[in-house]
């Protein structure tokens, strides 16, 4: 089954520049990275630039509404994705739990919708 | 026409029974089977269809239970074939079922079907399921009570119990939640919800909601071959094993809790007719888990029951112990109702106005809860405040479903 994991991340959790803890954080994505090989899950993976540089727009009665930013000021943002091609659930959320931005932040895990 | 019809109540009361006796088993074969619960019980219930006609014209067959399963696998397996999404779904199961289909029996076998209720309890009591999902699906694939058992058993609406089970059955699906028993390292962490959902089972049997019968012994048994199975698979649980001891030393007094439809109280139980080869098993259950020394909820409600059953008489038994046993348990599972047991307990160590005192602050959160009123009527009782004791019985009978209770505490009520 596929699954597509969505990386939340809460910027004021996340370990300053420089830090030891942003050394971990960069072991932590490399040793999901071998998992993921490992078992041969990968579909690909983006990382987005921050919500401050992303446009929203609605069509709202046939007209455009085009907005700065993200709808909703929530403290956890969409960061990125991965998308995994995995035995069943268990499996993906093994994987989603190595993933640092589970620390700082949350993953979402949803099946992708099989046509 | 008449004898036709008299013919066809019959045999659909063989099929309820078998429902009863052996739908959990046939489910959760036919979800290993063919990997899907909908498919599973929309089989199984073509298959009753088919057995009303077929039993109705040849009469009841010798193995009703084998035959249903046997017709249900045909039905699933015409089903996928006809159907093609379905079929590229289950692609790979279907196989497996042709081969199964093969050898009659092969899949019934007793230590198969046990690992097919193990691997379905621990798929229905996975974590990415609402909690309150885990529970009901439980007893409803594995137990098989009706929706309205379970909304009733659970206090919301049948419509929104049923709304719950197909959410859930719709999520299994959706997200790939496995149909296995957790690996290993995952085991200890899911056990938890199995464990509660267990308790709950056997707790439905025990204390079944509005039933004019107070014990489902079948219920019961359920829970205790599954608390069984848990504790052979997991001999290092000592809860496993707490939970097993629990329900064994309950289901002990069984035979002595009603009289005739008329609850009996464990004070005047007649303690020769309990089962005495089980609370000596219990408590060697119990004695095992304990020495492992991890007391949890589970071990501490049974040695709490323990005390009871070793108890001569109801005067030999020993409160004050009870008492402490149950401020542990406050500090290890933190609850109102638990906190109504100590009090409880606490009345019968030093009296009813320091069980009274206890209660006191109880009465906010526990409001809507039957047990609560019940117990403070009888300590005001005990204490001769007759209208105050008046006012509790009647809140209390006011929120009892069971015809039993409403008629012990109607008693009760009329003694005063």
């Amino acid at each position: 089954m596929r699954y597509m994991l969505l990386l939340y991340h809460d910027d004021q959790l996340f370990p300053k520049p420089g830090t030891a803890e942003e050394g971990q954080l960069y072991q932590g994505y490399a040793r999901f990275h071998e998992e993921v090989q490992k078992i041969g899950a990968t579909g690909g993976s983006e990382r987005l630039r921050p919500p401050s540089d992303a446009t929203t727009v609605r069509v709202r009665k046939g007209k455009r509404v085009t907005t700065d930013g993200p709808f909703a000021e929530t403290k956890e943002q969409l960061a990125g994705y991965y998308l995994l091609d995995c035995k069943d659930l268990d499996e993906a959320l093994e994987l989603a739990a190595i993933l640092p931005s589970a620390q700082y932040g949350s993953v979402e895990v949803r099946p992708i919708f099989e046509m | 026409m008449q004898n036709a019809c008299h013919e066809e109540n019959a045999v659909a009361a063989a099929i309820d029974s078998v429902f009863r006796e052996d739908g959990g088993r046939l489910t959760a074969t036919l979800i290993r089977v063919f990997g899907d619960f909908d498919l599973a019980e929309d089989a199984l219930q073509e298959a009753a269809a088919a057995a009303l006609t077929h039993w109705s014209r040849d009469g009841v067959p010798g193995n009703p239970a084998g035959w249903l399963f046997t017709a249900a696998r045909r039905s699933a397996l015409d089903r996928v074939r006809r159907d093609a999404t379905l079929s590229r779904k289950l692609q790979l199961l279907v196989h497996e079922a042709d081969s199964v289909a093969e050898q009659p029996g092969a899949d019934m076998t007793d230590s198969s079907i046990e690992d097919d209720r193990l691997r379905l309890i621990f798929t229905c009591c996975h974590p990415a399921l609402a909690p309150e999902a885990r529970v009901a699906l439980t007893l409803r694939t594995l137990c098989g009570l009706s929706t309205a058992e379970i909304a009733r058993a659970f206090l919301v609406p049948e419509a929104t119990m049923a709304q719950r089970l197909v959410r859930a059955k719709h999520k299994i699906r959706a997200a790939g939640i496995p149909y296995r028993v957790p690996e290993d390292p995952e085991l200890p962490a899911r056990l938890d919800s199995v464990l509660g959902v267990i308790y709950l089972i056997f707790n439905e049997g025990y204390s079944a909601t509005n039933s004019s019968q107070i014990i489902r012994s079948d219920l019961c048994g359920e829970a205790i071959r599954l608390a069984r199975l848990l504790a052979a698979l997991m001999p290092d649980e000592p809860e496993v094993f707490g939970l097993l001891a629990l329900c064994l030393l309950h289901d002990s007094r069984r035979d002595t809790r009603q009289d005739g439809g008329r609850i009996v109280l464990l004070d005047e139980q007649d303690r020769r007719r309990w089962d005495h080869a089980q609370i000596a098993e219990g408590i060697a259950v119990l004695e095992r888990a304990l020495s492992r020394r991890r007391a949890g909820p589970y071990q501490l409600q049974a040695a709490i029951v323990a005390v009871h059953a070793e108890a001569a008489t109801a005067a030999d038994t020993d409160w004050r112990q009870i008492a402490l046993l149950y401020r542990r348990l406050v500090e290890v599972q933190p609850s109102p109702v638990i906190e109504l047991n100590r009090a409880a307990a606490v009345a019968m160590a030093e009296g009813a106005a320091a069980g009274l005192e206890l209660m006191a602050p109880l009465a906010a959160v526990l409001d809507g809860y039957q047990p609560f009123h019940a117990a403070r009527a009888d300590l005001l009782r005990r204490l001769g405040r007759r209208d105050e004791a008046m006012a509790a019985y009647v809140r209390a009978i006011g929120l009892t479903t069971n015809d039993a209770e409403r008629e012990f505490l109607g008693g009760r009520l009329l003694e005063l």
